[in-house]
């Protein structure tokens, strides 16, 4: 199994899903089954390889890249651009939900296809989604990584554009009437690529300034590290500018307040499965960025930022939880909690210590899950009710009792329930947040944001409530007492179950993360951070 | 200088000849397709040796000193930068002769004399790559321009083709009379007309102001050519009144053709006038993508967007290397890679998407987008076909034009002070407002639904032309393969940053 090993697997990995998505395309528009099983079999594959690679990662050394490409494996020679790629603890866990979601998204889609039609596309771009994150999670050269980063975009472009949303909406301020779908979609690729001009900007600097230290210019994050922890060289003016350009790129992804707008709209407008890859994996491209990209090479900039990440996590926390409070749709509030999910993630890494940043990427996995299956749930309500206003629903325990069962656990999830997987994220971000690293030296402000973040989960625990009680609980009011309601469907059930069975497994073993991600959080603390 | 070095020649005089043919072959036969595929067969022809003299190394055959020939005295030099060039606009007289065919048989344009004229202006685009001095230089450029001028007016019944043609025609000898005027200048300070001599001569009077005057008069000549803001008004008038497939060799090959002039001159004539062409250079950049890609927003044409397009395009292109020679920093190399790597990306892109606009606007017999809603409907193919170009055009990953904007972003940011990173910025802000525009196309494709009373069925069952199909496919291949693996591009680009004549001083 050498060729696995030398990255060719990985290779695979990345790349199967999109010659998927090739032949998918190539089909005859009428073989509709040909097409689910060509993409369920690409995704599938894809899913085995990760999930053998999973199994012969080196745990022991698992701060070292492995599976990967060699470095100077050459993809653009006049820039000195390499298809350099590797997985370590950090990035493992992301491709793993990565390629699971896609299947499950996949698999799901089978019974459920959003109007209007058309499965050859929509499955050609989850496919091509699919090599897009995962790509972007095991670049390790920053072209590389950029091309990624930007390849996800077009096609959740498209998902939300075609497949979204069509009730009007009034867009802010000019007061235009237009189709929801038409506003989420430019909203979200406008603010993301404004974000990612600017990042390229930042990685074009660090390329020129590598010079500096290495006598040659690299794009290489490795290398780029190493300048970073030696010091020196990234310092001054030039590293706050390209850490604000980095920052406006990954914060718009992740997204951080106040730059989260497109999110709440994105996520409402978008067809059930888009909705569950923008939240379930998408958001964590940006946070994933911070931790590989931002933190190592630029860690002078990371800790005079980290107060300010800091202030911003926690607002986001507060915020996304008042505005969920406020929401009358039920896939508005899911991705407002997004908001102050991804609040509670940027608020371990700024910490910059290794509790902060195993939470963060702990709280990612969970997120993915937890958040996947709650848009998986409010979807296929949506589908049965005809409505997301939970103004309207209500008794849906009578009503679908499997469904309502499955809601209500993935919304304690949500809460962060001990037990289930979201707990651990938010726990140790706030564990982390009383004990930042020193050299921050704001270890007072980091105390206060412990409290603001606390009270945070309490909100989260009264919004997720808020919407059981709206949804699940008292009498289903008239309209819906002589309609038929098929509950959870088979394909719902083996889209769901997994999501569910990871979210106890990782609920009551987190080892199962920590046990990649550990060592490789220390060592990339002690590198950046010394010691 | 003795023998004359045929070889060298070879590409100009295939197409020299092939001009001939066309109107012979006119002359003789009624079926005129007869005429398109002379001239494709002689493009083709030319390229060969554009091919065998970029591998002369490599060639055993090849007895001359590698791929550099200086002939004529310096005043024809066949380099890297040339070949390129070279290879560049014959491939795009091919392509513009694919979407010519259905085009003019659709609509009882007069054929014979179309493809005599186009591979005409294709001929002064190729001489242009390689003169060297102003004489040689102005002759390919008025043969570039004066074919051109007729083409652009060929609908005759169509007034607003005639008025295209009329604007094209004044503005075209407005920057003619202004590039003279300032060529007489700098030739009655230096007394010489060869470039490499008028770096040397201008070493003495680069700070007197008539040698200024003279410089800024010729930048201006060719700030028409390539449509630069503020000397861009014609564009969009003239795209959308000549026929489509002349518009497309206008945005393409006349424009290359500009950017080849003032490169030329710029970067050989007047490198000791960089202080005083370098920031009206950078200013025409920002202006010229700003006011672009702004005006483009308003557009409902589709032919008048991807006029205003290539303005924009135009500033980005101008980028580096405004940049690089306001600030002096000296790195031209950088920036001449950057704009050849452009300029060769979006000739391939820019072909495309006016080859996929011509096949979807002579169906729905509009060019204007509200007809073109729900395109996606009744042939999938070809609205992922523009998707493809329009996307490309705004730059995004993994289709060719990311890297044309990457390269541009690498040597602005490479030239290390303000003068880069400000426009570096600028152009990073200009290409999301791109996107907006750019995307519109897609969203009209593929998120609005088929207008009323549209025969979804008839439309479905039309098919695409060989000729045109070829095309398409060519370029779409095209946008992919240099997406995927930029590094072709950027290998190309590099050769072409081979100017001979710097070497030499």
């Amino acid at each position: 199994m050498d060729w696995f090993e030398s990255g060719w697997g990985l290779s695979l990995i990345v790349f199967l899903p999109v010659i998927g998505a090739l032949v998918v395309l190539a089909l005859p528009k009428a073989k509709e089954t040909l097409m689910k099983w060509t993409a369920l079999a690409f995704s599938g594959v894809t899913l085995v390889l990760t999930i053998a690679m999973a199994m012969r990662f080196d745990y022991s050394a698992a701060g070292t890249y492995q599976f990967g490409t060699a470095m100077d494996t050459t993809w653009i020679g006049a820039i000195n651009a390499n298809f350099h790629i590797g997985v370590d603890g950090i990035s493992l866990p992301m491709v793993v939900l990565a390629t699971f979601i896609t299947v499950l998204v996949i698999i799901y889609s089978w019974n459920h296809w959003p109007e209007p039609h058309n499965p050859k596309l929509l499955l050609a771009f989850v496919l091509i989604l699919a090599t897009g994150m995962t790509g972007t999670f095991v670049a390790l050269d920053l072209v590389l990584f950029f091309v990624f980063f930007e390849v996800v975009l077009l096609p959740m472009y498209f998902m939300i554009g075609i497949w979204g949303d069509r009730s009007i909406r009034e867009v802010p301020i000019v007061k235009w009437k237009i189709e929801m779908r038409l506003y989420a979609s430019l909203k979200f690729f406008v603010f993301t690529l404004f974000g990612s001009a600017f990042m390229l900007l930042g990685f074009i600097a660090l390329y020129f300034k590598s010079e500096e230290a290495l006598g040659y210019r690299t794009w290489s994050m490795l290398e780029l590290s190493d300048i970073g922890a030696a010091g020196g060289v990234f310092t001054g003016t030039f590293a706050f500018l390209v850490f604000a350009a980095l920052f406006l790129g990954f914060a718009v992804k992740v997204p951080m307040w106040p730059l989260h707008t497109w999110l709440p709209d994105a996520h409402t407008a978008a067809p059930t499965i888009g909705s569950v890859i923008l939240a379930a994996v998408m958001l964590k491209l940006g946070t994933y960025a911070f931790i590989r990209i931002a933190i190592p090479i630029l860690p002078e900039q990371a800790l005079s930022w980290a107060p300010f990440i800091g202030v911003l996590a926690v607002i986001g926390i507060i915020y996304g939880s008042l505005a969920c409070l406020a929401q009358t749709d039920i896939k508005r509030l899911i991705a407002y909690s997004s908001v102050g999910h991804m609040g509670f993630v940027m608020l371990g890494i700024a910490t910059m210590t290794a509790i902060g940043i195993n939470a963060a990427i702990i709280g990612m996995v969970a997120h993915g899950l937890i958040t996947g299956l709650l848009f998986f749930i409010a979807g296929s309500m949506a589908h049965r009710y005809h409505t997301r206003d939970m103004r309207r629903l209500g008794g849906n325990m009578l009503l679908m009792p499997k469904m309502g069962v499955l809601l209500g656990f993935a919304a304690m999830a949500s809460l962060g329930l001990p037990a289930l997987a979201g707990f651990w994220g938010e726990f140790m971000a706030l564990l982390a947040s009383f004990n930042p690293l020193e050299a921050i030296g704001a270890t007072s402000l980091f105390r206060v944001l412990m409290v603001i973040g606390a009270i945070g989960t309490v909100l989260t625990a009264g919004y997720m409530l808020y919407m059981l009680r709206n949804v699940n609980f008292g009498e289903p009011s008239e309209e819906w007492l002589d309609q038929e309601f098929e509950d959870v469907d088979r394909f719902e059930w083996l889209a769901w179950a997994p999501l569910v069975i990871g979210t106890l497994a990782i609920g009551i073993f987190p080892k199962i993360v920590f046990g990649a991600t550990n060592d490789a959080v220390i060592g990339l603390v002690e590198k950046a951070f010394g010691g | 200088m003795s023998s004359i070095d045929y070889h060298a020649l070879l590409p100009e005089l295939i197409i020299a000849a092939t001009v001939l043919l066309t109107l012979i072959v006119d002359l003789t036969t009624r079926k005129k397709y007869l005429v398109a595929i002379t001239a494709m067969v002689g493009l083709f022809a030319a390229f060969v040796p554009v091919l065998t003299l970029a591998f002369c190394d490599s060639l055993e055959f090849c007895t001359a000193t590698g791929a550099d020939r200086v002939l004529f005295g310096g005043t024809y030099v066949v380099d890297g930068y040339s070949l390129v060039f070279k290879g560049l606009f014959i491939f795009a007289a091919f392509i513009v002769i694919l979407l010519s065919i259905g085009f003019l048989g659709s609509a009882r344009y007069y054929e014979g004399e179309y493809y005599f004229l186009l591979i005409a202006s294709a001929m002064g685009a190729v001489v242009m790559a390689s003169s060297r001095d102003f004489v040689t230089m102005i002759v390919a450029l008025e043969l570039v321009s004066g074919p051109a001028f007729l083409l652009a007016g060929w609908k005759k019944a169509d007034p607003r083709s005639n008025e295209a043609a009329l604007k094209f025609f004044i503005t075209g000898v407005i920057a003619l009379a202004l590039l003279l005027f300032g060529v007489s200048l700098v030739y009655g300070l230096t007394g010489t007309l060869q470039f490499d001599q008028i770096a040397i001569a201008s070493v003495a009077v680069a700070d007197t102001p008539l040698f200024t005057l003279g410089v800024i008069f010729v930048i201006l000549g060719f700030g028409f050519k390539v449509s630069a803001v503020p000397f861009h008004f014609w564009t969009p008038d003239t795209y959308e009144g000549a026929p489509t497939p002349v518009s497309a060799w206008l945005s393409v090959g006349s424009k290359a053709a500009g950017f080849v002039g003032l490169l030329s001159v710029t970067y050989l004539a007047f490198p000791e006038a960089a202080d005083v062409w370098g920031p009206p250079l950078w200013l025409v950049a920002v202006l010229s993508m700003t006011v672009g890609n702004i005006v483009a927003i308003k557009q409902t044409n589709i032919i008048r967007m991807l006029g205003y397009s290539s303005i924009a395009q135009a500033g980005f292109m101008l980028a580096p290397f405004g940049a690089a020679a306001a600030s002096k920093s000296g790195n031209f190399d950088e920036a001449f890679y950057a704009t050849v790597t452009y300029l060769l990306i979006y000739a391939v892109m820019n072909l495309g998407a006016f080859g996929v606009a011509i096949v979807i606007g002579t169906r729905v017999g509009s060019y204007e987008l509200k007809d073109w809603r729900g395109l996606n409907r009744w042939a999938p193919g070809l609205a992922l076909t523009l998707a493809v170009f329009f996307m490309s055009l705004a730059g995004l990953p993994p289709l060719a034009g990311w890297f044309a904007k990457f390269a541009m972003f690498q040597a602005t940011i490479g030239v290390g002070n303000w003068w880069g990173y400000s426009i570096a910025i600028i152009a990073a802000v200009n290409a999301v407002i791109a996107f907006v525009y750019y995307s519109n196309v897609v969203k009209t494709a593929f998120f609005d639904s088929v207008p009323e009373g549209v025969d979804i069925e008839a439309l479905e069952n039309e098919r695409i032309t060989a000729p045109i199909g070829f095309a398409l496919g060519l370029t779409v291949f095209g946008v992919l393969i240099l997406g995927v693996f930029p590094g072709l591009a950027a290998s190309l680009g590099e050769f072409g940053a081979e100017v001979v004549a710097l070497i030499g001083g």
